[in-house]
C-alpha cells in the first residue's frame, strides 16, 4: 500500500510578540491508504496543531509535508485551497453547519469551489445525503435538526467530493454517548468503503474505532501503537 | 467558484438577514430617490420655463433697462432710467440697426381695476401697436389701439382673458369704459387666453398705449423693455449686436461691464435658464451625494458587523476550498447587491414621487408641468449605488478574505 501521508520532523512554533510557543517539535510518521488513525493527546499536546497541519489549514514552521509524495511547501494558498477542496474532508467537534440553510445546500458547499456543474452537484450531494440516511430531511433547515443529525450531514459534506482523506476533530464531542456511538459507526463504514480517516480525539474509547493510534504529549509523539483487533469497536460494540 | 455561484451565495447571505438588509439599504434608497426626484424636477421646470421662453418666437430681442447686478449692493444697475424715445428712435434707424420690423416700447406697473362693483388686481402693460407683431399676438374681440392712440395718448384700453373675465364675466367688454389708476380708460379691445409670454402673462394684464401709461398713471418718460421684431431667425444676433452698440456709443460706454441695458434674445435667455436650473441641480445633488456617503458608510459597518459575525462561516468555507479571492468576491457582492437594489428601489420611489408632483403641479397649480423619466437620472442612480456598494464594501470583503481558517473555525 502507498502512503498518502508522510511526515519528517514536522515543527509548529507560535510566535506571539516575542514569545515562542512551541507546538510540535519534530513529529514524523506516514499514513497508508486507506488506514484509519487516531491522533490523541491531552489539551496541549498539540493533536489540534496536528490536525490544520495535516488538513493544509496552516502551515508548519519547520520540517515537511508530502501528500501523495508532493511536498506542501512547493504550493501556494490558492493551491492549498484547490488541495482542501479536492483531497480533503472536514468533520468537526461543533458541525459547523450553515444556518438557515437546507441539508442539501450544506453538502453541497465544498463542490460550490470546485467547478463542477450545478446538476452534478445535486447527485453528489443526493448520493452523500443517502450514504448518511437522511435522504428525508434533504430540504430541512439545518439548525432545525438534532445534533447527531448535523454531525451527520457534516459526514455527508466531508464525503461529497470523495476525498482521499477525511479529518475528524472530536466528532463526538458535543454529542451524547447514543448518537456519537452513531456518528462512529458512520466513520468506521466509510474507512470499510476504502477510505483514509484520520480521527483527532481525547477519548480511548472513541479512538478504539481506529486501526493505530498515536499518542502525542508536549508535541512529540510519545507512542504509535495498532489497535488490536479485541479492542476495536468503541462503546457501541 | 463561478460568478453565478458567487452571486448565489451573497443572495442567500442577504435573504437570511432580510430586515436587517432592508434596513441597511434605506440610506442608499433615500438618496437615490433624492436624485432621481431632482433630475426629473429639473428637467420639468426647464422645460417648463423653456416653453415661456420658446413662447417669444426666434425673431424677438430684448431690450431691458440696467444690467445684471454685478453684487448685492449694485442697485444703480436695476433702477435706471436708460431707455428712452432717443433709444426707441434709434433702434429704429435702419442706419444703426440691421433688420428691425417692429420696435414696441414697454412700460409695466400694476393697479386695481374696477367696472360697476366689480374689482381686479391686473398688471398694467404700456405699449404701442407693434407689440402685436412682436410677440405675434391679435385681439379676440374688438380692435387694438392705433398709432394714432399712442400720440395722442388716448385713454383706450385692451383687457387679457382673465382681467375681461373677472369683470365682465361672460357680457360684452367692448365699448365699456372701466377705472384704472382713477382713470377712465374705454376697452377697444379683448385678448384670448394666451397664457405666458417671456416675462408676460397677457391673460392677466390690461395693455394701453405707453404714452398714456407714462403721462398719467407712472409720471414718467423712461421704458422698462423695448420689444424688437426682426425680419428674420438669421439676423437676430447679428441685430442684437447692433442694438449693443447703438445703445453704448449713445450711452458713451466703452466697457461692456458698464452697460446700463440688457439685450436678450430667445437663445439668451434658454442659455441662462440652463445654467440657473445646472446650479440649482447641482446644489440638490449635492445633498443627495451626502446622503449616499452616509448611507455607504452604513453599508460598511452593517458589513463590519456581518463579516465578524460570520467568522466561523467564513473558516468553514476556506477549509472547504474556498480562496481568498472566493471569500472577498462573496462580501464584495453582497455589498454590491444590497446597494444596487437600494439603487433600483430607489429609482422606482423617485420616480413614482416626480409623477405624483407632476399631476399635483398639473391638476392644482394648472401648470403645465409633464413627466419625464429620467433615463440619465436612473442610469447614473443605477451606476452610483453599485459604485458606492463597490467602494465601500472593499474594507469589510478584505477583512472577510484575511481571516485565516483556524482562527475563524475556532472562533465563538
Amino acid at each position: 500500500m502507498t502512503n498518502v501521508i508522510r511526515v519528517k520532523n514536522l515543527e509548529k512554533i507560535y510566535t506571539d510578540g516575542e514569545v515562542e510557543t512551541p507546538a510540535l517539535s519534530g513529529v514524523s510518521f506516514d499514513v497508508r491508504e486507506g488506514e484509519f488513525v487516531a491522533i490523541m493527546g491531552p489539551s496541549g499536546s498539540g493533536k489540534s496543531t496536528m490536525l490544520h497541519i495535516l488538513g493544509m489549514l496552516d502551515r508548519p514552521t519547520g520540517g515537511q509535508y508530502f501528500l501523495e509524495g508532493k511536498d506542501m511547501n512547493s504550493y501556494l494558498d490558492d493551491e492549498l485551497a484547490h488541495l482542501r477542496n479536492t483531497k480533503f474532508g472536514f468533520i468537526f467537534q461543533a458541525f459547523n453547519l450553515l444556518a438557515r440553510t437546507s441539508v442539501l445546500e450544506n453538502v453541497k458547499l465544498p463542490l460550490a469551489y470546485s467547478g463542477i456543474v450545478e446538476s452534478e452537484q445535486d447527485k453528489m450531494a443526493m448520493k452523500a445525503i443517502e450514504a448518511v440516511g437522511l435522504s428525508h430531511r434533504i430540504n430541512h433547515e439545518s439548525s432545525r435538526l438534532s445534533g447527531g443529525e448535523k454531525q451527520r450531514v457534516a459526514i455527508a459534506r466531508a464525503l461529497v467530493n470523495n476525498p482521499a482523506v477525511i479529518f475528524a476533530d472530536e466528532p463526538t464531542g458535543n454529542l451524547d454517548s447514543k448518537s456519537g456511538g452513531q456518528v462512529m459507526e458512520f466513520i468506521d463504514k466509510l474507512h470499510d468503503q476504502g477510505h483514509t480517516i484520520i480521527l483527532i480525539t481525547h477519548e480511548t474509547y472513541t479512538a478504539e474505532y481506529a486501526e493505530r493510534i498515536i499518542k502525542l504529549k508536549d508535541g512529540k509523539i510519545e507512542s504509535d501503537e495498532k489497535v488490536s483487533e479485541r479492542h476495536r469497536g468503541g462503546f457501541t460494540k | 467558484m463561478t460568478l453565478r455561484n458567487t452571486f448565489k451565495t451573497a443572495l442567500v447571505g442577504l435573504t437570511t438577514h432580510k430586515s436587517r438588509s432592508i434596513l441597511t439599504i434605506l440610506g442608499i434608497v433615500i438618496g437615490i430617490t433624492a436624485i432621481m426626484l431632482v433630475m426629473s424636477l429639473s428637467q420639468g421646470a426647464t422645460d417648463l420655463i423653456l416653453s415661456q421662453i420658446q413662447g417669444l418666437g426666434s425673431q424677438t430681442i430684448i431690450v431691458r433697462a440696467g444690467r445684471e447686478p454685478s453684487g448685492p449692493s449694485d442697485f444703480a444697475s436695476i433702477f435706471t432710467t436708460s431707455l428712452k424715445d432717443r433709444e426707441v428712435t434709434a433702434i429704429k434707424n435702419p442706419a444703426l440697426v440691421r433688420g428691425v420690423v417692429a420696435v414696441a416700447p414697454n412700460v409695466i406697473g400694476s393697479g386695481t381695476a374696477l367696472y360697476g362693483s366689480e374689482t381686479k388686481n391686473a398688471s398694467l402693460l404700456g405699449t404701442t401697436p407693434d407689440i402685436l407683431q412682436a410677440l405675434e399676438i391679435y385681439p379676440k374681440y374688438g380692435a387694438f389701439f392705433n398709432d394714432g392712440d399712442v400720440s395722442g395718448r388716448s385713454s383706450v384700453a385692451v383687457l387679457g382673458s382673465e382681467v375681461k373675465k373677472e369683470l365682465f364675466g361672460e357680457s360684452d367688454a367692448v365699448g365699456e369704459t372701466i377705472k384704472f389708476y382713477d382713470r377712465n380708460f374705454k376697452v377697444v379691445g379683448v385678448f384670448d387666453d394666451i397664457g405666458q409670454i417671456g416675462a408676460f402673462d397677457i391673460d392677466s394684464n390690461i395693455i394701453i398705449p405707453v404714452t398714456t401709461a407714462n403721462q398719467y398713471l407712472l409720471g414718467a418718460s423712461h421704458y422698462t423693455v423695448i420689444m424688437v421684431r426682426v425680419e428674420s431667425e438669421a439676423v437676430v444676433e447679428k441685430s442684437a449686436d447692433d442694438i449693443r452698440q447703438t445703445l453704448r456709443e449713445l450711452h458713451n460706454i466703452t466697457d461692456p461691464d458698464k452697460d446700463d441695458f440688457l439685450v436678450a434674445t430667445q437663445a439668451d435667455l434658454a442659455e441662462r435658464v440652463g445654467t440657473i436650473t445646472g446650479v440649482l441641480s447641482a446644489l440638490l445633488l449635492s445633498v443627495a451625494a451626502i446622503s449616499l456617503i452616509v448611507g455607504g458608510i452604513g453599508i460598511m459597518n452593517i458589513m463590519l458587523v456581518s463579516v465578524t459575525e460570520r467568522t466561523r462561516e467564513i473558516g468553514l468555507r476556506k477549509a472547504v476550498g474556498a480562496t481568498t479571492g472566493d471569500i472577498l468576491k462573496q462580501f464584495l457582492f453582497e455589498s454590491v447587491i444590497l446597494t444596487s437594489t437600494g439603487g433600483v428601489i430607489g429609482i422606482a420611489l423617485g420616480s413614482l414621487l416626480s409623477l405624483v408632483m407632476s399631476i399635483v403641479l398639473t391638476q392644482f397649480l394648472e401648470i403645465d408641468w409633464g413627466f419625464a423619466f429620467p433615463i440619465m437620472g436612473a442610469l447614473l442612480g443605477f451606476g452610483v449605488s453599485a459604485l458606492i456598494g463597490l467602494i465601500f464594501g472593499i474594507y469589510p470583503a478584505r477583512q472577510a478574505s484575511k481571516k485565516s481558517p483556524i482562527e475563524a473555525l475556532r472562533y465563538e
